[in-house]
């Protein structure tokens, strides 16, 4: 997936000129915790996120700073030049960025515009959607060995039952190296034939996994 | 008044997918059969189903979607037409007449409905509904149609009344859930095991309605291995509080039997002490909020012979003011279905103890059940 699949096309943006005050109130507005900060000709110049504004009050210690922090200017405590996305990045890059550099929010620019956004909460909820059960059914862990071919045996038997595939992921097995996990979704209440069938043909089947007994 | 009616006919067991399908109708012939051994139900407590009209099912399906049903149970359906309608599945196989048969089964809740909304009882039982997956333009699950989502529309366009929707059966509620997402005016609760494995999948504490209806849609995802006491403590917190909360005219149950240990599709290990308490505090709180109006329907159950007959009559004689029934089933009964149960019937109302192994962890489960319990009634308390 790239990232003009899934960012957030229509973005809440201030000039360097707004200042620290109606930032505040933007972000408690729509509920946000970053605005990219842009010129006139829509170009990013920097961002501005809830952790930047919480240090600018936190670094007054007086009322009278405080409120004079309301006033500054956003261009005095933004990040200028701020790491950037581009729509045709993958996700992955994305999340690899955040990772790395320990942000939480990337303009995405395209043409010397900004044309978007995507934050960690965004990435999130992409995650969610590749994991979770849009459409009902029911999931099955298989322990497999790291080979060749393994999948195509274990799809053979989804095949012979007519049964829809949702999803496959495949983990790291922690215990082993030799192995791993492949946990498919599958639409299918009854999914008992299924287990059966993977285990006459010799699959570690883990679903589901007894509490504290190794299986 | 009658304290309870209860709807039964015999074509309901048409609803059949096949001779090896786990969902199997012979349920009702043996709960009936049970309540019959032990005098609790008579002849003048059966009123029998009735065939649900197109226009009624639509109330909660697309047009579309009961015409390839028809086409289906009529052999006019080639199995790519019904691949997308979830017909035509090893779930949801295509039957003879299955059109005719799922109707039968929202006509029968329908009459359970009017039963009670009449004022010809104060509660009614209807064993063959409760088919809670069914969606709206598709077969999901077992379930055809959904006839609890068909009733409380009719409920609502034919007596205006705020319903509260209450699913015990082991597998989330979904197709009842997503009907009413973004009504204010219909509450469900559902509670069932996790979704992590089991199907649906869905039924998080976080789905808890749309728009409007944000706030009347409540979950319970209860860990695999949770055993009775953590099951019915949360039942009766969900249940007081979500009562409280929404204040409903009436109240509709699904009574799926297949949180049981003995259930195959399941892991919740419950005995039948859930289920004699489940339609007790329903009961209850029906009488203390609801002026007594109940409507309740079966469900999932796949150990036909050991688990749902014991537990669903347990639901009618609680509906009848009745003592739960204990000791030894009737003899006459066990020898009868002895003869055709593939495993050893239970002798006794009660589940022999131990029924099972001690379960590791079990304390990390039921701490993990309170936190969850929590979570999903936090929105109840600011």
């Amino acid at each position: 997936m790239i990232v003009e699949e899934m960012m957030q096309k229509s973005v809440h943006t201030l000039l360097p000129t707004n200042t620290v005050g109606e930032a505040t109130r933007l972000m408690r507005e729509h509920d946000i915790r970053h605005i990219p900060i842009v010129n006139a000709q829509n170009e990013v110049v920097g961002i501005i996120t809830e952790h930047d504004v919480k240090h600018a009050f936190l670094d007054e210690m007086n009322e009278q700073g405080k409120a004079a922090i309301k006033n500054t200017p956003l261009n005095n405590i933004m990040i200028k030049n701020p790491i950037v996305g581009h729509p045709l990045d993958l996700v992955e890059e994305a999340a690899l960025t955040f990772y790395e550099s320990k942000i939480s929010c990337l303009p995405i620019v395209s043409g010397g515009k900004l044309v978007g956004l995507v934050t960690t909460t965004d990435l999130l909820y992409t995650y969610i959607e590749l994991t979770g059960a849009h459409k009902p059914s029911s999931k099955i862990d298989i322990r497999v060995s790291d080979k060749a071919g393994v999948l195509h045996d274990i799809s053979k038997i989804f095949r012979q039952h007519k049964v829809n595939v949702l999803s496959v992921l495949i983990y790291p097995d922690t215990e082993s190296d030799e192995n791993r996990i492949v946990s498919v979704r599958l639409q299918i209440i009854n999914p008992l034939a299924i287990i059966q069938d993977l285990r006459e043909q010799g699959f570690n089947v883990l679903w589901p996994n007894v509490p504290g007994i190794q299986v | 008044m009658k304290n309870a009616l209860f709807v039964y006919s015999p074509d309901q067991l048409g609803y059949k997918f096949s001779d090896t399908h786990p969902f199997n109708h012979k349920r009702l012939i043996l709960t009936m059969d049970l309540l019959k051994s032990i005098g609790a139900l008579k002849d003048e407590d059966i009123i029998p189903a009735r065939i649900a009209t197109d226009e009624e099912i639509a109330l909660a399906h697309d047009e579309k979607y009961i015409d390839i049903v028809k086409k289906a149970g009529h052999g006019e359906l080639t199995a790519k037409q019904g691949e997308s309608f979830g017909i035509g599945t090893e779930d949801t196989p295509i039957f003879p007449n299955m059109h005719e048969a799922s109707a039968l089964l929202v006509g029968g809740t329908l009459q359970a409905v009017d039963a009670v909304l009449q004022g010809k009882a104060r509660h009614a039982l209807n064993l063959g509904g409760g088919l809670h997956h069914g969606f709206y333009g598709r077969a999901s699950g077992f379930c055809i149609y959904n006839d609890s989502s068909v009733a409380i529309r009719y409920i609502q366009k034919k007596y205006g009344l705020r319903v509260l929707y209450v699913d015990t059966d082991a597998h989330h509620g979904d197709g009842v859930q997503w009907s009413f997402y973004d009504d204010p005016n219909v509450c469900t609760l559902s509670i069932h095991e996790t979704g992590r494995y089991l199907f649906p999948g869905t039924g998080n504490v976080t789905e808890r309605g749309n728009g409007q209806g944000y706030g009347t849609s409540f979950n319970f995802p209860l860990d695999a291995f949770t055993e009775d006491e953590s099951f019915l403590m949360i039942y009766e917190q969900a249940m007081r509080a979500v009562f409280e909360h929404f204040k409903p005219d009436v109240v509709l149950t699904q009574n799926g039997a297949d949180a049981h240990y003995f259930d195959p599709l399941t892991h919740l290990y419950g005995t039948m002490n859930i289920y004699k308490e489940i339609p007790k505090l329903a009961h209850k709180l029906a009488h203390e909020y609801c002026d007594g109006k109940w409507i309740a329907v079966g469900g999932g159950g796949y150990d036909i012979w050991r688990v749902v007959p014991r537990a669903w009559s347990m639901i009618w004689t609680e509906m009848n003011d009745l003592l739960c029934p204990t000791g030894p089933l009737p003899k006459s009964w066990l020898e009868h279905w002895q003869l055709e149960s593939p495993t050893p019937l239970i002798p006794t109302w009660e589940d022999p103890v131990p029924l099972y192994e001690p379960i590791p962890r079990k304390a990390e489960i039921e701490e993990k059940n309170a936190q969850m319990l929590q979570k999903a009634l936090h929105i109840l308390n600011k």
